[in-house]
């Protein structure tokens, strides 16, 4: 493998406007990488190398005319397969949308455009985001490269798989109830879920619309915080866009993390958790603690009904917004049928596969009238006692560290048969997403299988800059133990 | 109100109105009525994959300025929900409306009776996005045009105070009329920018309690709704009286047959599964929009109304009808600030121009100026009703002068008792056999001396000397 796909996103940008290699010549780098390793990760669905490769020499003649670039100009991305691509099929891994083919690019698909990006390609997930394992894909396998046995971690596995495996520069996934931060936790990489409403939902075929946020997946904090920097911006096509100019997310990075108070809730240390990765995250707070942070145990005692009301939420909005795959338009129809009625009932059955159908049934009924109070409303309201409790925690801490996941990637296979155990794992993860919270994951530690395992820091909104100082802090500090 | 076999019927109106803002509820397509097919689309009103709704303000403003002039208290915080439901002209599954929080609640309208004048509530208005159009033919089968799709609607759901079909009729004109006011929409009833829903149930007159009721979907004219009504009332009625029970469902209307027909009934009725749309944020306003809405709004029909019964003295009814149509107001208010005359000039309206009128609104080539000449023609007794009549249609037709015509064509009514009585005598020399039928106490055959007279004067006569001095000539002999 050619060792240049191993730099950095800011390696690559200070080498690409210096002259040290090319665009092409890193495109290439990286299409050749997914040649030698995708056959076995299986990261990606779709692979535009001819387009890349001519977008990669766009840029490298505008460069060499002398016009001023973004630092992401000419780097090569792979893209989760729920973000529309003009004209590239996005099919969110399932046969109902295999290939559907957008009309328009997701807002940030024009942002990344305009600072002259390269697509690779885009990346598998669990079907229309919904899993933590990357299993529910209908159209590919994908394997964590640090052990092709294991699951990558979903729904972005693709996206997190890919930048371990030095398939692409960096990627983009999406984060509905931790499907970035568990994955890049499983995978050994950073991953970011925003504040809701900072990154446009508009192109991001929607899974839970309140929830949903795009994000980053990188090897390093200083490159998410760039790529962060690219797509995050008010847009006026997506209503819960929050109209706010955003700060510069790698200011902070490089400051020291001295006197800052960090929140560590019991609730997110309970059963279930592996023992493997309370030690790695113990491990991170002992890091913060010697760099002169204070580190406390805090209660949000919310927690605990944090995942069923998240499953309630989830597949409710769902429900609805998968509504619209009915064979009609566009999508999977099925072959044979009598009448609407049937059509609509061969096309749904046939098109989405058995974790959707059971999401989508869960959240008809929780909809239903006569249940709505009992499940829907109720769930509501628990994430007003979530929000609740996140604001009050952060009265007293800057940010929270805690867990991503229970447990470290899992054998392929092993959790599939088991809805309620794979969600689970996301019991720490979904609060974030509950109460609209920015939560940043990365790499503190290994199991002694050498699998990684990943922390979570999480911040009050808008405290992007924070998290990505407080998780560069811990970057370091492991780099020099290391 | 003539009750049949004693029962009464309860009436309640759930009426879809097109606002006319230039570009749909939810995307910046255009609104306009009979483009080519699935031509005025986006993928945001088609739902493609990953685009979502953004509510344009203009569709906030117009509902709130319908709610207005109808007398509605406007919430300073509602939110749009989602109805779900599967059919091919609805690209998303689910039509973005509002469920228990509307923009607009507790308002009402005022209709002239039989019995005077009436109110009737208007529970809410909420406003919602309109399904697209399934066109079916032979060659294609069933096709689907999305240009509709996303079209901003409201919705105004009436009390069930409505107790005939001419109240129906008089809600619904006076609801078309209230909203042409205030510039909402065009209410046009053949293109579907105002369509009616029709609520109807039955009870023995002096009970208190409702009957079970029957909806009765999308009728598009004045004419169909209260011909739906007269049909379903009386087979509600005559169901009920073979012991039959009314069961809920959903009719449809056929105009050919004029009957009701069962569409579905309540059992495999949708559950909509409402909630609160999670892509778009509550819909607040403040005391100060609202303020300016209101400003915003023109005089309204009521308020014409009181002033044409005050100031002109015209009738309750004849207000009611002019003010109908806010043109036909203008119109006629135009015309009452140059006349002397203005119930003349509201006599004439109704009774004949509205006949020349065959468009849905109010269209009328003559200039004001010119119908108040006629009037103060007609008023100051230069001209007599029949010659009136006469110019009225010539002026619609070829837009003569009434006061250059009378004079070059000498149309002046003849007002001298001496020549009119002069054309009597003769006319009752030539025609002895209705003198005798006359004296025989056969009054009536003074109408045909009359009308010799009236003919032989070119039809000029002062009709109400002609008829006096008639009388007093057969009387004499």
């Amino acid at each position: 493998m050619n060792e240049l796909v191993k730099r950095s996103v800011s390696e690559h940008s200070a080498a690409l406007q210096s002259g040290v290699y090319s665009a092409k010549e890193l495109t290439k780098a990286y299409l050749d990488a997914i040649d030698e390793t995708d056959g076995t990760i299986g990261a990606y669905i779709s692979l535009y190398p001819e387009e890349a490769l001519a977008a990669a020499a766009a840029v490298d003649e505008k460069r060499a005319k002398g016009e001023s670039l973004s630092p992401l100009a000419g780097i090569p991305a792979g893209i989760k397969d729920n973000i529309c691509t003009r004209g590239m099929r996005t099919t969110c891994a399932s046969k109902m949308l295999e290939n559907y083919v957008p009309p328009y690019d997701a807002d940030v698909i024009e942002r990344l455009k305009q600072s002259d990006y390269i697509l690779l390609g885009k990346l598998n997930m669990d079907e229309f985001a919904m899993g933590s394992s990357c299993e529910n894909s209908a159209l590919k396998l994908t394997r964590n490269p640090a052990d092709t046995s294991r699951v990558p971690g979903g729904s972005s596995g693709g996206s997190a798989a890919a930048v371990a495996a030095y398939e692409a520069a960096y990627t983009l996934g999406s984060d509905t109830g931790g499907s970035i931060r568990q994955p890049a936790s499983f995978c050994g990489v950073v991953g970011m879920k925003p504040t809701y409403g900072s990154v446009s939902r508009y192109g991001l075929v929607a899974f839970a619309s309140s929830l949903d946020q795009i994000g980053p997946l990188t090897r390093t904090v200083q490159d998410n915080a760039l790529v962060l920097n690219a797509i995050c911006g008010h847009d006026k096509r997506d209503a819960t866009s929050l109209a706010r100019q955003h700060a510069d997310f790698t200011a902070r990075i490089g400051q020291e993390v001295k006197g800052l108070r960090i929140g560590m809730p019991k609730e997110f240390f309970g059963d279930g958790i592996s023992a493997e990765v309370k030690t790695a995250v113990e491990n991170a707070a002992k890091l913060y603690e010697k760099m002169g942070a204070a580190i406390e145990e805090v209660s949000m005692p919310s927690i605990p009904h944090a995942l069923s009301a998240y499953y309630i939420i989830s597949s409710a909005e769902a429900s609805s917004n998968l509504a619209r795959f009915d064979g009609i338009r566009y999508g999977y129809r099925a072959k044979e049928f009598d009448g609407i009625t049937d059509l609509y009932l061969k096309s749904r059955s046939e098109g989405f596969g058995a974790e959707v159908k059971r999401r989508i049934m869960l959240g008809t009924f929780a909809l239903s009238s006569g249940y709505y109070d009992a499940y829907y409303k109720k769930a509501q309201q628990v994430r007003s006692l979530v929000t609740a409790d996140f604001n009050r925690v952060f009265e007293t801490c800057d940010v929270i560290l805690s867990p991503v996941a229970p447990t470290p990637a899992y054998k392929l296979g092993e959790k599939s048969a088991d809805p309620l155990e794979m969600y689970m794992g996301d019991a720490y993860s979904v609060p974030v997403n509950i109460a609209g919270v920015p939560a940043l994951s990365l790499p503190c530690g290994k199991t002694e299988a050498g699998l990684p395992v990943g922390c979570q820091l999480i911040g009050k909104v808008f405290s992007e800059p924070l998290l990505y100082q407080v998780g560069a802090a811990l970057e370091s500090a492991r780099k020099e133990r290391m | 109100m003539q009750y049949y076999k004693g029962y009464e019927m309860v009436i309640g109106l759930e009426v879809h109105v097109e606002l006319n803002t230039e570009t749909k509820i939810f995307c910046s397509c255009p609104t306009t009525f009979g483009a080519a097919p699935n031509t005025h689309v986006c993928p945001v009103c088609m739902g493609l994959p990953g685009t979502l709704p953004v509510l344009n303000q203009k569709v906030v403003e117009y509902a709130v300025k319908a709610g207005l002039a109808t007398n509605c208290e406007i919430a300073r915080y509602s939110k749009e929900d989602r109805k779900n439901y599967f059919y091919p002209d609805l690209p998303k599954a689910y039509q973005i409306s509002q469920y228990d929080l509307p923009l607009c609640e507790h308002g009402w309208l005022e209709i002239e009776t039989e019995n005077g004048a009436k109110k009737i509530g208007i529970t809410r208005i909420h406003i919602e996005e309109d399904a697209g159009k399934l066109v079916h033919d032979d060659e294609h089968g069933t096709m689907i045009d999305c240009n509709r799709c996303g079209v901003p609607l409201i919705e105004i759901v009436s009390e069930p105070d409505i107790r005939s079909a001419e109240e129906a009729e008089g809600y619904m004109r006076k609801l078309r009329a209230t909203i042409l006011y205030t510039g909402v929409s065009d209410c046009k009833m053949n293109e579907g920018s105002m369509r009616c829903d029709v609520n109807l149930s039955v009870r023995k007159v002096g009970e208190t309690t409702f009957g079970t009721r029957t909806e009765m979907k999308n009728l598009n004219s004045f004419r169909f709704v209260v011909k739906a009504i007269e049909y379903e009332y009386k087979r509600q009625v005559d169901a009920l009286e073979k012991g039959e029970k009314i069961v809920q469902e959903t009719r449809r209307f056929d105009p050919d047959t004029g009957k009701t027909y069962t569409m579905r009934t309540k059992e495999d009725a949708n559950d909509y599964r409402y909630f609160p749309d999670p892509d778009l944020p509550p819909i607040i306003l403040t005391d100060e929009q609202i303020e300016a809405f209101r400003a915003e709004i023109p005089e309204l029909p009521d308020t014409r109304k009181a002033k044409y019964v005050k100031t002109y003295g015209l009738a309750a009814y004849d207000s009611e009808v002019i003010t109908a149509d806010r043109a036909m107001a203008d119109w006629f208010e135009a015309v009452a600030a140059e006349t002397a005359y203005p119930k003349i000039a509201a006599n004439m309206l109704i009774s004949d121009l509205m006949r020349l009128i065959e468009s849905e609104s109010f269209d009328c080539p003559i200039s004001p100026q010119s119908m108040a000449k006629l009037c103060d023609l007609f008023g100051h007794e230069v001209i007599n009703s029949s010659t009136a009549k006469k110019l009225l249609s010539r002026m619609w037709k070829d837009g003569i002068d009434p006061e250059e015509t009378v004079k070059a064509e000498n149309l002046a009514q003849i007002n001298d008792d001496a020549v009119i009585e002069e054309a009597v005598r003769a006319a009752a020399e030539a025609n002895p056999k209705s003198v005798a039928d006359y004296k025989k106490g056969k009054t009536a055959a003074a109408k045909a001396i009359v009308g010799q007279v009236m003919k032989a004067l070119g039809g000029r006569a002062n009709p109400v000397k002609l008829s006096e001095i008639t009388e007093k000539v057969l009387s004499e002999e």
